[in-house]
């Protein structure tokens, strides 16, 4: 434990020191703050308080930004230090590789974690603030707040994925971006294009919102979206989730499994290769 | 163990795709000995210290180090004892001096007070706080010297240390090697520069092409290659060929002119020879006995022609 400690609070000085947690709270901050602002316009005749309105453009911008911020911190990690050559040198110490990979997960989750906190915690303490103390639908808020950490780590560990599979620094760059575009951009594309086409002739919403499962980030959005009454009212998604008998158990479930997976296989790809 | 064997390889062979990089390699390796692996560039020595770091698994064969696999899960803790220099050595460039060795020192559980007192033995008490993307060659393998002494391992793995070091570096940095010697550390060093090591190796292990051609102590290494040693005779001038002659057809005699000859003599011959020499007489004034030079053994294990 004590060995984890040691590699992860490496990695998270590596991230205090070339300013990028600086830059990620900068900019989960502001964003969190600018959207509260414009969207306290449309509360009024619907049943949704200024944190819940937050929460799903929040939770929608998260989407695209965390696992951006994950795969940029992850990415390099593993074929970077095989490249550099310091990797050789580290697995002659008395660290397993899987506290290795352990490690350098825990700290760069600690660093998303500590760009959450400030980030979004910080732009929560404001609106709360500026709505002169009411903190109705909290509960979301830190929902949210708790699974864009899980969305942060499910990216990590799939950018540990790539880091681990590719021999140079340079594929593993090309691969994470295209990982992000495929898991945040195409595959929601691909499917609400053939939702589109499909006019609900053959695909039922069951079948669609297994879909959706199979995606982290459609499965966080469902998360963020469905749990609080609040929040999916406004949000006009609640049928999805509900219809499909998605319990947010469910959703989390799948989502701990998009975890699991990839930084296990990480972990046994990396504890056969040979230096 | 009762007897103090540190390392043994039984006919190790390492395959990397079609390549064979070593082949059918056997050593042991006691306690307290310095053996130097000597080849050139491809010869296999950084992939048999990489084996026997348990950084890559032998593709036949058995590797021991300090009465364990090191390839194994268990073989991890007893890395505490072990220290390594690889060849040209890699840090992380954005921390300083101090925070890489520090960072290190926490992973073999060594206190920071070891830190600044390896960070000044190898000198760079000064340049501690500097980034080390801002060292030079010198400074990043004295670095790496200094995280290979943390913990103060019993068995030190440095491979080509002193590549990049001007000679007062090396000096220093043989120095430290010997100091660690007198404590009874174990150390095997991989070296181009065989006069360098000459006289700090217990052993010698030649290489070549992923074979082991030879092993053994320096006296071992001459009886084998059994090369001549260059015998020099002075003469009155003009006397040579008279000398020449009184000494017989046996001697292979390499050089001749108006007062001096030397002659090729191999070592069961060199007595004899000098005997019949001193029972010249006056006619000789004086003698000179050049025994091989090590890079003309190691030249001869190169060529591999057992002939010549």
């Amino acid at each position: 434990m004590r060995l984890l400690w040691v590699l992860a609070l490496k990695e998270l000085r590596d991230g205090l020191r070339n300013r990028w947690i600086a830059a990620t709270i900068l900019l989960l901050g502001a964003l969190a703050l600018v959207l509260s602002m414009l969207g306290s316009a449309p509360i009024g005749s619907v049943r949704a308080s200024a944190l819940d309105i937050s929460v799903i453009s929040l939770a929608s911008l998260s989407v695209y930004l965390i696992p951006l911020i994950a795969l940029m911190l992850s990415f390099d990690t593993l074929v970077g230090e095989f490249e550099r050559g310091t990797m050789l040198l580290l697995l002659t110490y008395p660290v397993t590789r899987g506290q290795v990979i352990l490690g350098k997960f825990m700290g760069h989750v600690m660093i998303i974690l500590v760009a959450i906190l400030a980030g979004y915690g910080g732009a929560l303490l404001i609106m709360i603030a500026v709505n002169g103390g009411s903190t109705e639908g909290w509960q979301a808020y830190l929902l949210m707040m708790l699974s864009s950490l899980l969305l942060g780590a499910i990216f990590i560990a799939l950018g540990y994925l790539v880091s681990v599979l590719v021999k140079e620094r340079a594929t593993a760059a090309g691969s994470a971006i295209g990982l992000w575009l495929v898991f945040v951009v195409l595959y929601d594309l691909l499917l609400f294009g053939a939702l589109m086409l499909d006019q609900g002739q053959m695909l039922g919403q069951q079948l669609f919102a297994m879909l959706m499962l199979v995606s982290p980030t459609d499965t966080y959005r469902i998360l963020n979206l469905s749990v609080f009454e609040g929040v999916s009212q406004a949000a006009g998604i609640a049928g999805v989730a509900s219809g499909a008998g998605m319990s947010s158990y469910l959703l989390i479930s799948v989502m701990l499994l998009w975890l699991i997976v990839p930084l296990t296989t990480t972990a046994l790809v990396f504890q056969r290769r040979e230096l | 163990m009762a007897n103090k064997r540190v390392i043994s390889l039984h006919s190790v062979a390492k395959q990397y795709g079609n390549e064979t990089v070593v082949r059918d390699l056997s050593l042991s390796v006691q306690a307290g000995e310095c053996v130097v692996l000597v080849g050139h560039n491809g010869a296999g020595k950084t992939t048999l210290m990489k084996l026997m770091l348990g950084l890559t698994r032998p593709t036949s064969g058995k590797v021991e180090v300090l009465a364990g696999n090191p390839a194994l899960r268990t073989a991890v803790a007893q890395r505490k004892a072990l220290g390594y220099l690889p060849e040209s050595v890699a840090f992380y460039e954005a921390m300083t001096g101090r925070e890489v060795l520090t960072f290190y020192a926490r992973l073999k559980s060594v206190a920071n007070t070891q830190t600044e007192k390896l960070l000044q033995l190898v000198g760079l008490g000064a340049a501690a706080q500097r980034r080390v993307a801002t060292y030079s060659k010198g400074m990043r393998q004295r670095l790496g010297l200094a995280q290979a002494l943390l913990g103060e391992p019993r068995l030190l793995f440095l491979d080509e240390p002193t590549t990049g070091l001007d000679p007062s570096l090396r000096q220093d940095f043989y120095q430290l090697i010997d100091a660690m010697h007198q404590k009874g550390v174990t150390s095997l060093i991989s070296s181009h520069a065989l006069n360098e090591v000459e006289a700090r190796a217990s052993r010698f292990v030649i290489m070549k092409a992923g074979t082991m051609v030879a092993c053994g102590s320096l006296d071992e290494l001459y009886a084998q290659a059994a090369l001549p040693a260059q015998v020099r005779i002075s003469v009155t001038p003009g006397q040579t060929t008279r000398v020449a002659e009184r000494l017989g057809t046996a001697v292979n005699i390499a050089e001749l002119n108006h007062q001096s000859l030397s002659l090729w003599c191999s070592n069961g011959e060199k007595m004899p020879l000098i005997r019949r020499i001193s029972e010249l007489g006056e006619v000789v004034c004086d003698i000179q006995i050049t025994p091989p030079r090590l890079d003309e053994v190691y030249k001869y294990f190169m060529r591999g022609d057992s002939a010549s």
